[in-house]
């Protein structure tokens, strides 16, 4: 019985390292717009994005330290990973690109993240839907964002149209993974924890097909390929990623201002 | 002024809480109204400022003369019998 909870422990705790570094990895990524969005009130807009992102990566790695029982902090689990301990999915860690790619990825995983939180408020972990619960406001909100602009890109310009229709193209093999149910996933929706990815897919595709269509946007084919970077697979981005966020801490530990 | 780079200026009002009207808090470019709300939510209601934006495109307003203002102004100067300084006003009203 106790090995049975300590097991449950151990996978929880992945599983809160999955969402949390998802929203920790994108956050970072999407601050990189500080200082060149297309204009202030657009900069300012994004940056909200990206705090209300570092916000839940917060919640979630404190938790996911509570959960580890090793006394480690959510700085410590933040900034003193490897990569390969990273579990967020490959999507959130491609580079912003143009304005329109950064969009159309905001709209992928916004979607999923929306779809997400929505089914973990009924959680049976109570601190993780206590999480997505206030996570699912913001996220509805940045969605509300991004989808705007992508149907003012998709259904813009000749110019803008193709933009945003190349990073679609671009980031959609990314999404394969999103929906890949792995063992982990299993467990999660097995003890109710999480919901079941066919689930969540099954909705994500509802709603981004409407939006597609209203953007006047195609909707790329599936491939069979995927990534693993929620398995701790990643692409050569989050290093990069990484040693940015990272540095600091790693040169100077446990600095603070 | 008519910058073709320039998205066009919209005006924002902010309804600070219930009861209240709605009072101009500044102004932002947006190329359209509903990017107008989206932008005015992350820029003037970030500490919990408001519960209801307005969003009104800036050429859509029309202004006084400032030449005109003595005669527009100038004449209520004199006028304090339009000022109801002659009442009581009972505590319990707040927002008066």
């Amino acid at each position: 019985m106790m090995a049975a909870a300590k097991n449950v422990a151990r996978l929880l705790y992945r599983y809160v390292l999955r969402v949390g570094d998802l929203n920790l990895v994108l956050g970072q990524r999407l601050g990189e717009w500080v200082g060149h969005a297309p204009a202030l009130e657009e900069e300012l807009g994004l940056a909200n994005v990206a705090l209300d992102l570092i916000g839940q990566a917060r919640l979630l790695l404190a938790y996911a330290g509570e959960l580890e029982g090793r006394d480690r902090s959510e700085d410590d689990i933040a900034f003193m990973r490897e990569q390969g301990e990273y579990l967020n999915p490959t999507l959130v860690e491609q580079p912003n690109g143009d304005f329109g790619q950064t969009i159309v990825r905001q709209v992928l995983i916004g979607a999923f993240q929306s779809e997400l939180y929505e089914r973990l408020v009924d959680s049976a972990d109570e601190r993780l839907a206590a999480i997505a619960s206030k996570a699912v406001k913001e996220c509805r909100y940045h969605l509300r964002y991004s989808s705007d602009w992508l149907v003012r890109l998709g259904d813009g310009t000749q110019e803008s149209h193709a933009r945003a229709q190349s990073a679609l193209e671009r980031l959609w093999p990314y999404t394969t993974e999103l929906f890949a149910e792995d063992d982990l996933d299993r467990e999660m929706a097995d003890c109710g924890i999480a919901p079941r990815l066919s689930e969540v897919h099954a909705a994500w595709s509802v709603r981004i097909d409407a939006l597609l269509a209203e953007a006047t946007l195609d909707r790329p084919r599936d491939r069979a390929y995927r990534w693993f970077g929620k398995q701790g697979e990643h692409s050569e981005h989050l290093g990069y990623i990484l040693a940015d966020m990272q540095y600091l801490q790693r040169a100077y530990p446990g600095a603070r201002w | 002024m008519d910058d073709k780079r320039q998205w066009p200026l919209y005006e924002v009002f902010i309804r600070a809480r219930g009861g209240l009207d709605h009072k101009h808090v500044g102004s932002l470019h947006a190329t359209d109204a509903r990017m107008a709300i989206d932008h005015a939510r992350d820029l003037y209601t970030r500490r919990q400022e408001g519960i209801s934006i307005w969003v009104v495109p800036s050429a859509a307003i029309t202004a006084s003369d400032p030449s005109e203002a003595e005669a527009l102004f100038e004449p209520a100067r004199d006028k304090i019998y339009r000022h109801p300084t002659f009442y009581d006003i009972p505590d319990e009203v707040k927002t008066l």
